[in-house]
């Protein structure tokens, strides 16, 4: 299958791409990792007229430290987040998702920045920043503006995202160690029949939040479990509220009923510490 | 169009393409270089696997434009310049890693680029690291004994041709 055609531009810094989308309007789409939107286009789910390449941007990309932040640019790519030496350190739970995305090749190219753009309710890094309380930023022709990833996801494949912005960069909270030596609390569960495929659920579970892929439209939050656990409750018990106030659709893989099954499962493993 | 400029197995290329050209079909219609396969079209099978700047990657999921300016290797990149098979191929060709051959040309770059990644990979290592290339044919058993026989070979530890090809494999 072959895309239907389209103009190809490069961007050289964040700037030049917001102005050639400012340029080109609804009919241009960002390019970053391809490994979400050229399958769409392959299949005329997505026909862009232009497609911007912002893969070769330098300021979009990287690991840096940032006073309590760790400040990852849109365009690092998995196979980045899953080597980072950075990460490891203070946010192995990040380093570890990455590393669950998809295969080696699919790590090579797809982006974090390109993930939470595509805002897929399945996929793993959304997921897991919404575990992390991360904050994306989000640059557009009045400047740069920051949203709390609570608040970021709206609907399936939909964000908060306009079509003239760009998600630059993403800002997770430090976890140095404390004076007891503690590092992060977390645990990691991506349940899945097939190789390379998107959870059939996840949990993604990060010092007292939980977050769920594929019980709804959009990652989200085991408030009640969360809840529960800070009012006393055990793992076994907090686990038990999983699937409170979640919509998980049927397909092939589960109906709505295995889901919540899985998501009280995977969150007792998760809040127990595993990862698989 | 758009010009691009790479190399492609060391020889520097420019061409002028269409920008929604796969990197695939680039390779083997504009190319005429045919070891990268079309299997899924999917960026599921890994039968299209090359490197682009020594890592892999799916080349029906790459624009050709993407890789303006880069370094693609394909199977036929890892002969030997006189013309023999490059160490991870003789390490298939030993261990009996194919069967019909259609995924060998992905398999052979996958292992390529994890090995240059993880030199001394386990063979949990081996088998996750090729969870992007199926093969239907073989059950993967002598894939993954040709991964740890190519690694050994490139480490030096064995002189080519004596890995025994009963290398214990768990199922
Ligand atoms: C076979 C296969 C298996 C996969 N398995 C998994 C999996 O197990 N788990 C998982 O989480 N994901 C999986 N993925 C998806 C993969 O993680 C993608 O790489 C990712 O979803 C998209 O990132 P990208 O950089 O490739 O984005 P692209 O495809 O380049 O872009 C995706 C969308 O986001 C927009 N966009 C990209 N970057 C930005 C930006 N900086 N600002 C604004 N908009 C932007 C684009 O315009 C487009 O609409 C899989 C993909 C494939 C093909
Ligand atoms: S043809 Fe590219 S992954 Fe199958
Ligand atoms: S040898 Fe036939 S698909 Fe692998």
């Amino acid at each position: 299958m072959i895309p239907a055609s389209f103009e190809y531009e490069v961007a050289t810094s964040a700037q030049h791409a917001l102005a050639l989308l400012a340029e080109h309007g609804e009919d241009a789409k960002l390019l970053a990792g391809g490994h979400s939107l050229l399958p769409m286009m392959k299949v005329r789910l997505a026909q862009p007229a232009v497609l911007i390449d912002i893969a070769r941007v330098p300021e979009l990309s990287g690991i840096r430290v940032d006073g309590d932040e760790i400040v990852i640019g849109a365009t690092t790519r998995h196979a980045d987040l899953a080597s980072s030496e950075v990460l490891a350190a203070e946010v192995p739970i990040l380093a570890y998702a990455a590393a669950q995305v998809g295969d080696p090749q699919i790590r090579h190219r797809g982006t974090i920045g390109g993930s939470v753009a595509h805002a897929d309710p399945s996929a793993d890094l959304p997921m897991t920043l919404l575990a992390l309380g991360a904050t994306i930023e989000i640059t557009g022709p009045a400047g740069t503006r920051a949203v709390g990833v609570d608040d970021f996801f709206t609907g399936p494949f939909e964000s908060v995202l306009q079509p003239d912005e760009i998600l630059s960069a993403i800002r997770v909270p430090r976890h140095r160690d404390d004076k007891a030596g503690a590092g992060q609390t977390w645990g990691y569960q991506k349940f899945v029949r097939r190789a390379n495929d998107w959870a059939i659920v996840g949990v993604a579970a990060c010092d007292g939040r939980v977050a769920l892929a594929s019980m709804g439209g959009t990652p989200l939050r085991a408030h009640a479990t969360e809840d529960a656990l800070r009012s006393g409750a055990s793992i076994q018990e907090a686990a038990q509220l999983a699937a409170v106030g979640t919509s998980p659709g049927a397909d092939f893989h589960a109906d709505a009923d295995f889901r919540e099954h899985l998501a009280r499962v995977l969150t007792r493993r998760a809040l127990e510490g595993r990862t698989g | 169009m758009t010009e691009v400029k790479l190399t492609v197995n060391g020889v520097a290329r420019s061409d002028e393409v269409e920008p929604r050209l796969l990197l695939v079909h680039y390779l083997r219609e504009t190319l005429g270089l045919r070891a990268a396969n079309v299997g899924c079209d999917t960026t599921s099978c890994g039968a299209c696997t090359v490197l682009l700047d020594g890592e892999s990657v799916k080349s029906c999921t790459v624009l050709a434009v993407q890789a303006n300016g880069r370094a693609v290797t394909t199977a036929e990149g890892v002969v030997n310049a006189d013309g023999t098979l490059g160490v991870v191929q003789q390490a298939f060709r030993e261990e009996h890693g194919l069967q019909c051959g259609f995924c060998t040309p992905g398999m052979v770059m996958a292992v390529t680029g994890l090995l240059a990644e993880n030199p001394r990979p386990t063979e949990q290592e081996v088998r996750e690291g090729l969870e992007g290339n199926f093969c239907r044919c073989t059950g993967y058993h002598n894939i993954v004994r040709a991964a740890l026989n190519a690694a050994a070979r490139l480490q030096g530890a064995v002189p080519s041709g004596t890995v025994p090809s009963n290398t214990e494999v768990s199922a």
